[in-house]
């Protein structure tokens, strides 16, 4: 490895004030946010940082999260490093645009403090609002606490800005558990580390354009003006729908390229950048879950190790696109996997998590003995080392067959 | 648009932005009702000409450029929608059914 390992400060921080230093030393060109709980005091401390003149980033104050998304469409088209952060309803309200930010290919960065959507009206921790995003073709990252938040933001700009990938990217942190939640999170003492490693301002690609070469970009310089969001019939809404796709598959390498990239100058690593894994290799047991969730269930995981109960922890950290190849890869043979959705499930089978990993396991010749689903934590139900304990020696015995498996459970609800 | 010209998803610009001048998109075969001037009625004010939204009205100009000799239908792009007709003050404007 080359010794390129940065000078580094530690900070009492939240995870939200970690996005916002995160941005502090990315400078987006563009940020347009909207208030809305758990978000707010990201954008809250970013606005102290403009207001301070410690960056050069043009803040936008907008009457809504659909304005604030479609500020970003504008500012990533003109070829500006875009920025915005939201949660819960004010996602859904950004609903209508993501889906037109990733087909512009727009390397869009937006910091998701996940919660529960309304209603019942709620403002804690689940992923429900992500969930509700996942077929908008963004990349999608949770994770678990406010340093790997500050790590991820910074990443993210670097794997959506990408020119094999150009999409934008989801950074989620759990609502209140991670964005409100303070700890010593190191930062980069020179902001100068941060932009050699995600370049000054954003890289934007050239295409062919009627024998000319121009910029993808709304730059009035473009020898041919170049029009973003235009109609596509039938005729060739596909084929623009293929090329994201194929996008999309590029992001898996990627991801694990930026991850070992940013190990090299922090000294910090997320498992491949896809997927975490904790003791799984020898596991009988494995939970696979994201989010904050991990860092609880691995506290109660050391303990049953020392018992010589043979448990993994596997925490999905990309969730977008799906990293099926390497669960494959991980759960092959295991006894028991349990898979945990923080999410509404309402008339399926299992959560989201569950599903996607119930398909990628069919397709293995040593498909795992038996894939459960736990449902937990909706709308901010806390996920104590009790209840954790109580699913663990579940799945105990239904790896020593002394309990009838089953697919999905509710976890920390009174029933 | 025949099937021939039609290109591949790794043969065409990213982010859906278009790699054709808008005039190479014949929106003709939108008409359903086709304006036909009657050029005896025709007085060559021009409103249908500024009034067009598809710039599908062509005018020919006499040869010193002073003054417009006789107005034309682009087919190739006219969708049909009737505004020349609506605004023509001296009614030479008719909309016939039919496409062509």
């Amino acid at each position: 490895m080359r010794t390129r390992l940065a000078e580094q400060v530690e900070m009492l921080l939240h995870g939200e004030s970690a996005v916002a230093w995160a941005w502090k030393h990315v400078e987006p060109d563009v940020v347009a946010a909207f208030p809305i709980t758990p978000q707010t005091l990201i954008v809250e401390k970013f606005s102290e940082f403009v207001a301070n003149g410690e960056v050069r980033t043009q803040f936008v104050s907008v009457e809504s999260e659909h304005s604030a998304i479609s500020a970003m469409v504008g500012a990533a088209a003109a070829g500006a490093r875009a920025a915005t952060a939201t949660a819960a309803n004010g996602l859904q309200l950004m609903h209508e645009i993501l889906y037109i930010v990733s087909s512009m290919r727009l390397p869009v960065m937006l910091g998701v403090a996940n919660r529960a959507v309304s209603g019942p009206i709620n403002i804690h921790c689940d992923h429900t609002d992500a969930m509700g995003q996942r077929d908008a073709g963004w990349i999608m990252i949770f994770t678990e606490d406010a340093q790997e938040a500050y790590d991820t933001t910074i990443q993210a700009f670097k794997i959506a800005e990408n020119p094999e990938i150009l999409l934008p990217i989801m950074v989620n942190l759990d609502g209140f558990l991670i964005s409100h939640t303070a700890m010593n999170v190191k930062v980069f003492k020179d902001p100068k580390v941060v932009k050699d490693f995600v370049g000054e301002t954003r890289p934007v690609p050239k295409i062919k354009l009627m024998g000319e070469e121009v910029e993808l970009s709304l730059n009035p310089r473009n020898p041919i003006p170049v029009t973003f969001g235009p109609f596509a019939y039938y005729d060739y809404y596909f084929e623009f729908k293929r090329q994201q796709i194929e996008a999309m598959k590029k992001v898996p390498d990627v991801v694990e390229r930026v991850n070992d990239e940013y190990y090299e100058i922090s000294g910090r690593k997320y498992g491949n950048g896809r997927v975490v894994p904790w003791n799984v290799d020898d596991a009988d047991i494995v939970a696979v879950v994201m989010g904050s969730a991990a860092g609880t269930m691995r506290y109660v995981a050391r303990k049953y190790r020392e018992r010589g109960v043979k448990i993994g922890i596997l925490r999905v950290r990309m969730f977008r696109p799906f990293p099926w190849r390497d669960l494959q890869e991980l759960l092959r043979g295991k006894e028991v996997v349990a898979v945990f959705d923080r999410t509404q499930d309402q008339g399926v089978m299992g959560g989201p998590l569950f599903l996607e990993t119930l398909a990628a396991l069919h397709y293995l010749d040593d498909r795992p003995r038996n894939v459960v689903n736990y449902v937990f934590g909706l709308g901010g139900r806390d996920f104590p080392p009790e209840l954790v304990e109580k699913v663990f020696d579940e799945l105990i015995r239904i790896k020593d067959g002394k309990e009838k498996p089953f697919v999905k459970k509710y976890v920390g609800v009174r029933e | 648009m025949s099937g021939a010209e039609l290109r591949k998803w790794n043969e065409v610009p990213i982010a859906g932005v278009p790699w054709k001048f808008s005039t190479e998109y014949k929106t003709g075969d939108w008409r359903s009702e086709r304006p036909v001037i009657d050029h005896g009625k025709c007085t060559k004010c021009l409103f249908c000409y500024i009034y067009c939204p598809e710039m599908a009205i062509k005018v020919h100009w006499t040869s010193d450029g002073s003054k417009p000799e006789k107005v034309e239908v682009d087919y190739n792009f006219c969708k049909g929608c009737g505004i020349c007709a609506n605004v023509c003050p001296v009614k030479a404007i008719n909309m016939e059914p039919g496409r062509r």
